[in-house]
């Protein structure tokens, strides 16, 4: 019996080596590039005032937007689940610290350092009632979501008197706080909101973290296969919940920016519906809704995608009514490139 | 980290010391008692095959060495200390290695990822990953085991099965298993494909690592094992070694024995003409 079976080490001679164009097509957030290639060629043509490098600063401040909260959704997506309550956390964030250094006529970074603690234990909530519970991320999140819209509003009007925080633009650390989280650069004509270069830097740190370290490879292991994961020791539910947490973090930094970008004042109803743009900018990214597979440079590049098209549509002089169509179209078609790329690539 | 290299060498010196040594161990879900009274040891260089039927409690006995879940009655020993395992990890730390059915890979990640996956090798302050030195030594480890996979960057889900259950179990020897579980590491194989397999478990049990080999082939099981228990309904139906037992023996034993003989009367009442005496019985009867 041994002897009639072919010796293991004979190479497979079926599997010929793949080239560096299919290996670079194989790349999850290379159908994002294509697609954002098209869509930036696109709007160079059809919108004149697009070509105009002033309004570049202005592009990359809507991608960025929505990209830096589109780092930790595009690796909590990897990681396997996804956070509805994502949009309206910014808010609650940016609410806690306002409406808490106003109504203690505390410093402002005081209330930063609570809206911190805040947007944190959020995220740790969801993990963990997500881990004790077993149940979908889409459930928990969603339960999640609605306690965070009622109690923005709630908590504001309670406090308040109004439907929006008080104003706390003349209050002691407010300057540094707005430096720090929603100043301008001037570069020649073009105006760099801060928030551009903290994105930038995030999504550095976040795509080193994902490919290179430890962590990394655990968040494509939750959510390529948790039992997998588990069995050869990898800390599923703290992974899980420092994914969760990672959200909150962010949301709590956007938070922050939306506040102080505002001179102080956040109204209580913003944030609904962000949540499926920071989604779709991951999905966009290459980033599979079923986990363990993505790339948070992919989610930049959704980002992106989603900037250009706002602006491009108004610089295109058309009626903004038909932004979120035309959104929807662009997004469909940049994830169907995605998908004919990536099955392309993996057929050679 | 050990190598296999040492533990051949103790195993030389201790060649039948149990590593692990079940006793009288249960384990019950609610009112369901999946496994009743089983004993079982796993010596050094040994190969001990657990057989049987589906839902006769192969996977809880194998979930409980390793640490899934915890047995509700008898001991289990490790290295002659009592052991509850609360999680996989300890397990794991304390030498014992699941190769699982579903293989515990990742399948969108890459053969190198998934080889150092939960066991990441890192260099400098920051916790780099040492890619190189991860990749150079999959490659060793699955080149010593006579695997060849040319690109270690391409996804674990494009392996065949067979290149995928070496991998595993090329994992769980690298990272010092003493014991090596293998849930049924032939059950969706070719003739080939379990052929190369069951060479890497005598591979393994050469380097003197006690092998718990989960199948329902008494073919396989035959072929390699030192040491054969069958399980029947949550019970030990059958506990011995090679030695004392044939593979027609445990062929019977494994298809049921005495319950297969009457159901082939039943259905031969059925249908008379239709039902065949299983070949076995035909074989005696010529003999006699």
């Amino acid at each position: 019996m041994a002897s009639s079976i072919t010796s293991p080490t004979t190479a497979d001679d079926r599997v010929a080596a793949r080239s560096v164009g299919a290996r670079l097509l194989s790349r999850p957030e290379i159908g994002s590039l294509v697609g954002a290639a098209v869509i930036l060629v696109f709007f160079l043509i059809a919108a004149p005032p697009f070509r105009d490098i002033n309004n570049t600063g202005t592009i990359l401040y809507q991608a960025a937007l929505v990209g830096v909260m589109a780092v930790p959704v595009a690796l909590l997506m990897i990681g396997g689940e996804f956070d509805l309550s994502a949009g309206v956390a910014v808010t609650t964030s940016g609410l806690t610290a306002g409406l808490f250094a106003y109504q203690l006529s505390v410093n402002v970074w005081v209330g930063i350092l609570l809206a911190l603690v805040v947007s944190l234990a959020v995220g740790a909530f969801n993990g963990w009632l997500l881990m004790r519970t077993g149940l979908p991320s889409f459930l928990v999140t969603l339960g999640t979501f609605f306690i965070l819209q009622g109690l923005n509003i709630a908590v504001t009007r309670l406090t308040s008197g109004a439907v929006a925080s008080n104003s706390i633009s003349d209050m002691d650390g407010f300057r540094t706080a707005q430096w720090i989280f929603a100043s301008e650069i001037h570069l020649g004509g073009v105006t760099i909101k801060i928030i551009i270069l903290w994105w930038i830097l995030f999504v550095a740190i976040a795509a080193w973290v994902l490919l290179k370290t430890q962590i990394g490879n655990w968040i494509f292991a939750v959510g390529g296969d948790a039992a997998a994961a588990r069995a050869v020791g990898v800390p599923v539910k703290k992974v899980k919940i420092g994914l969760f947490m990672a959200v909150g973090f962010f949301a709590w930094f956007a938070g922050m920016q939306l506040l102080f970008v505002q001179n102080g004042v956040v109204q209580s109803g913003e944030g609904v519906g962000k949540e499926f743009v920071f989604i779709i900018a991951a999905v966009v990214g290459g980033c599979l809704l079923t986990g363990g597979y993505g790339s948070v440079v992919g989610g930049a590049v959704g980002a992106l995608i989603f900037g250009m098209v706002q602006l491009g549509v108004v610089y295109a002089g058309w009626n903004p009514d038909w932004f979120k169509a035309f959104l929807g179209t662009m997004l469909l078609l940049a994830t169907i490139v995605n998908l004919m790329v990536k099955n392309r690539a993996e057929a050679r | 980290m050990t190598t296999t290299e040492s533990f051949a060498s103790e195993a030389a010196n201790s060649p039948t010391t149990p590593i692990v040594h079940l006793e009288d161990v249960g384990k019950s879900y609610g009112n369901v008692h999946a496994l009743r009274g089983v004993s079982l040891s796993v010596r050094q260089g040994e190969i001990t095959c657990v057989l049987g039927d589906n839902g006769a409690g192969k996977s809880t006995l194998i979930k409980i060495i390793a640490g899934l879940h915890d047995y509700t009655t008898g001991t289990m020993s490790v290295n002659g200390e009592e052991r509850h395992f609360s999680s996989p990890r300890e397990s794991l730390d304390s030498g014992i290695a699941t190769v699982y059915q579903d293989l515990a890979l990742a399948p969108l990640m890459s053969v190198w990822r998934n080889f150092f996956l939960g066991n990441e090798l890192t260099k400098g302050p920051l916790g780099r990953l040492d890619e190189r030195a991860m990749k150079r030594i999959a490659q060793q480890e699955l080149t010593k085991m006579g695997i060849s996979i040319p690109n270690l960057e391409q996804p674990v889900g494009k392996l065949s099965g067979g290149q995928k259950q070496c991998v595993a179990i090329a994992r769980a020897i690298h990272f010092g298993a003493k014991v090596l579980i293998l849930d049924e590491p032939t059950a969706a194989l070719g003739v080939n494909q379990s052929g190369v397999v069951l060479k890497y478990v005598v591979k393994a049990r050469d380097a003197g690592i006690g092998v718990i080999f989960i199948t329902h082939n008494p073919h396989h099981a035959y072929l390699v094992g030192n040491h054969f228990v069958v399980l029947k309904l949550g019970r030990v139906a059958l506990d011995t070694h090679r030695a004392d037992i044939t593979l027609e023996q445990l062929t019977t034993e494994m298809a049921g024995g005495s319950e297969l003989e009457a159901l082939t009367h039943e259905l031969r009442d059925l249908a008379p003409d239709a039902v065949q005496k299983p070949k076995q019985d035909v074989v005696q009867e010529k003999e006699q």
